[in-house]
């Protein structure tokens, strides 16, 4: 998960890294009252998780509080790259002398995690990297042993830091890792790190992404997920605990186990090809134990979303017995009903697998007309996009 | 032969008391696998009935390995204890561990991982977040099903479960060495290079399929050691050309970020390796149906 950038700041107050004074407005009013708190001049920042809101006119200046509410009210409900703005931040400002730049991540290829640190901030580091890649340190982190004076010492000399801020650095090099296993972060980024005029070091911006693997050791990360910014059957397929990412096509996808779901996206679009550009329309994964429930919370959040035109339900049983899978969706189309939901729409059903058979004869001798076997998966979803394109 | 997993295995399972710790040691068993004991710490001494097959149960795995000369464990434990379970693995010296596991932390995975590299790297960690390995007729762990195929000469590699199981279905005439699955997670023990390098060197596979999906760059790594070392013909398989950017697909591992970890690129390397990439599962397996039958 993400945090905005006022998430990110309020992480690093909490963990003791120097952050400017500020707070969080979703209301031009509010925008004006903190700023009243402040005082003096401040800057108003859209808080969207997307880069180059500066150039979009996201980020101002305001002298006075009456500025300030009125640069919250142009930012509020701006649109920066398909991204709502609901909420700025509105900080201190700080005389920038020097940016610099830092962050922790986790590094696949290596397996552990990398911190890179470089005097050249204020950019995107990659562009730093490809420009003047002697502007950048990159030092591996031992997981088991972290990063402490010593290691923060290091990053220190080979990022090529200007003595007078060293020991600044240091000091936020190693609370920053603090916060990063703390708060089982996979990204800390820091840029700006800059100093001020009076040579002072601070964090000016905060990128931080969050592992929600880890949500049971922070019952307090659960309360940062972003309701707002999500799709609205996101929202719900969450509420329900289905594995589910809306997309932008008309055919709905159900299966079980994330490769082979993927998968499924990718050949029902091959196949949605031929019927002028059908694609498919959510990643739906219901994972191991496919239950009628499990079938039925499923298919109610597919058949919800009005873009949807056909179905696939696409099951390679291992665990999962197949029959239970086939008495899911007898069931679950049975339950809908009940809920007294129109339900329409066609679904073509591969099962293959444990119990395959079992399932197969259930689902023919529950003869639903709006369910349609097809044995293998490139024919299913050849029929599935032709269903969504023609209807027939 | 087969690779890393064989009819000589001698097998825990770590959790084997639990819920799904003991559906599966069941279901292990009736594969053939020849499981020795289980260790669930504070339950030792106790014995665990599977169809009255009475196995003992141990406090640790160290304790387990001591008595029964166990060499690989499984491992089901809830991701809350997951780090341990694989740290007192790896500290009890044992050579295989598979982590079944989903859900674990990835700062846990790293430093399990950067433990077992510490102390001299003599486990070979399979996963977290895994199907587990399979050498049909021979010994299975974890919880690919056993019934799919069985022995033959095609080596699999993959980062997902499903697929795996869909390409033993598709080629269950010809029959797998071994089927290993190395997880979805982003941070994982044995990587693709791991398993081509042991299928290169074991004289009964003669040809790989690799199952690949979006994130991280494993594949194209994988696709560098193909061309440097795999001599054997590798069909591969790559899952999300149409996953959007910045979204998890299902394994935390499956995320395209920015403009990295995007299937084309995946594919892309892999045929410039000299690799054939299906378009589907199905075509993948028919890609790999001709090299078995025209060796």
């Amino acid at each position: 998960m993400d945090l905005y950038e006022y998430q990110g700041r309020e992480l690093f107050a909490r963990h003791g890294l120097p952050v400017l004074g500020g707070g969080v407005a979703e209301t031009p009013g509010a925008a004006r009252a903190i700023a009243e708190r402040l005082g003096g001049r401040v800057v108003v920042k859209a808080q969207v998780k997307v880069g180059g809101r500066g150039k979009a006119g996201g980020v101002k200046l305001a002298d006075t509080a009456e500025e300030a509410q009125a640069r919250a009210a142009d930012i509020l409900g701006m649109d920066i790259k398909g991204h709502t703005v609901h909420q700025v931040m509105i900080t201190t400002t700080a005389d920038i002398a020097e940016e610099y730049y830092f962050s922790y991540l986790l590094d696949r290829a290596n397996r552990t995690f990398l911190c890179i640190a470089s005097v050249a901030g204020g950019m995107e580091i990659e562009q730093v990297a490809h420009e003047a890649p002697e502007k950048v340190a990159k030092v591996l982190i031992d997981a088991t042993k972290g990063v402490n004076d010593a290691t923060a010492r290091e990053i220190v000399a080979k990022g090529g830091f200007p003595a007078e801020v060293a020991d600044q650095v240091v000091d936020i090099a190693v609370k920053l890792w603090q916060a990063f296993v703390a708060e089982d972060a996979t990204l800390v980024e820091v840029n700006p790190l800059a100093k001020t005029g009076d040579g002072t070091v601070l964090c000016l911006d905060a990128k931080v992404t969050l592992d929600a693997n880890a949500d049971f050791r922070h019952p307090d990360h659960a309360a940062r997920a972003d309701q707002a910014a999500d799709d609205p059957l996101e929202q719900a397929a969450k509420a329900r605990d289905l594995n589910y990412v809306k997309l932008d096509g008309e055919v709905g996808i159900i299966g079980n186990g994330a490769g082979l779901v993927m998968s499924t996206l990718d050949v029902v679009a091959y196949a949605g090809e031929a019927y002028g550009g059908v694609k498919p329309a959510n990643f739906l994964d219901i994972g191991g134990g496919a239950s009628a429930e499990v079938m039925a919370n499923g298919l109610e959040i597919v058949l919800s979303d009005p873009a949807v035109k056909s179905i696939f339900v696409n099951v390679f049983g291992g665990i999962t017995a197949c029959d239970a899978v086939a008495n899911g969706i007898v069931s679950a189309l049975d339950l809908l009903k009940q809920r007294g939901e129109d339900v329409t729409k066609p679904l073509v059903v591969r099962l293959d697998g444990n119990n395959a058979e079992e399932g197969r004869r259930i689902l023919d001798s529950a003869a639903n007309p709006l369910v349609e076997r097809v044995d293998t998966m490139d024919g299913a979803a050849q029929r599935v996009a032709e269903l969504a394109a023609t209807g027939v | 032969m087969a690779i890393w997993l064989t009819k000589d295995s001698k097998v825990i399972v770590q959790g084997m008391t639990g819920s799904e710790g003991s559906r599966h040691t069941r279901r292990m068993l009736r594969a053939g696998t020849n499981i020795v004991g289980g260790v669930t710490p504070g339950k030792g001494g106790q014995k665990a009935d599977f169809d009255g097959n009475a196995l003992p149960v141990f406090n640790s795995v160290y304790e387990a390995m001591a008595e029964t000369g166990a060499d690989a464990t499984v491992i089901f434990v809830p991701p809350k204890f997951a780090k341990s379970a694989v740290i007192e693995a790896v500290n009890a010296g044992i050579g295989l561990a598979v982590v079944i596991t989903e859900g674990i932390p990835v700062h846990d995975t790293a430093t399990f991982w950067a433990h077992n590299v510490g102390t001299g790297q003599k486990t070979r960690i399979v996963g977290p977040n895994c199907p587990g390995i399979a050498s049909p007729g021979q010994s299975n762990a974890g919880i690919i099903p056993a019934d799919i195929t069985g022995a033959g000469r095609i080596g699999l590699v993959s980062k997902s479960g499903t697929l795996t199981y869909q390409m033993m279905y598709e080629l269950r005439d010809i029959g797998f060495s071994t089927a290993v699955g190395i997880g979805g997670d982003p941070v994982i023990g044995t990587t693709h290079i791991d398993a081509l390098a042991a299928f290169q060197a074991d004289p009964d596979t003669d040809a790989i399929v690799m199952i690949g999906e979006i994130g991280g760059d494993a594949e194209e790594r994988a696709a560098d050691f193909i061309r440097a070392s795999v001599t054997k013909p590798v069909v591969g398989y790559i899952a999300g050309f149409t996953a959007p950017p910045g979204k998890t697909m299902g394994h935390a591992g499956a995320i395209i970020s920015g403009s990295l970890g995007t299937a084309e690129a995946k594919k892309v390397a892999l045929e410039a390796a000299g690799v054939s990439v299906g378009k589907t599962p199905s075509e993948t397996a028919r890609l790999m149906r001709e090299v078995m039958l025209t060796r």
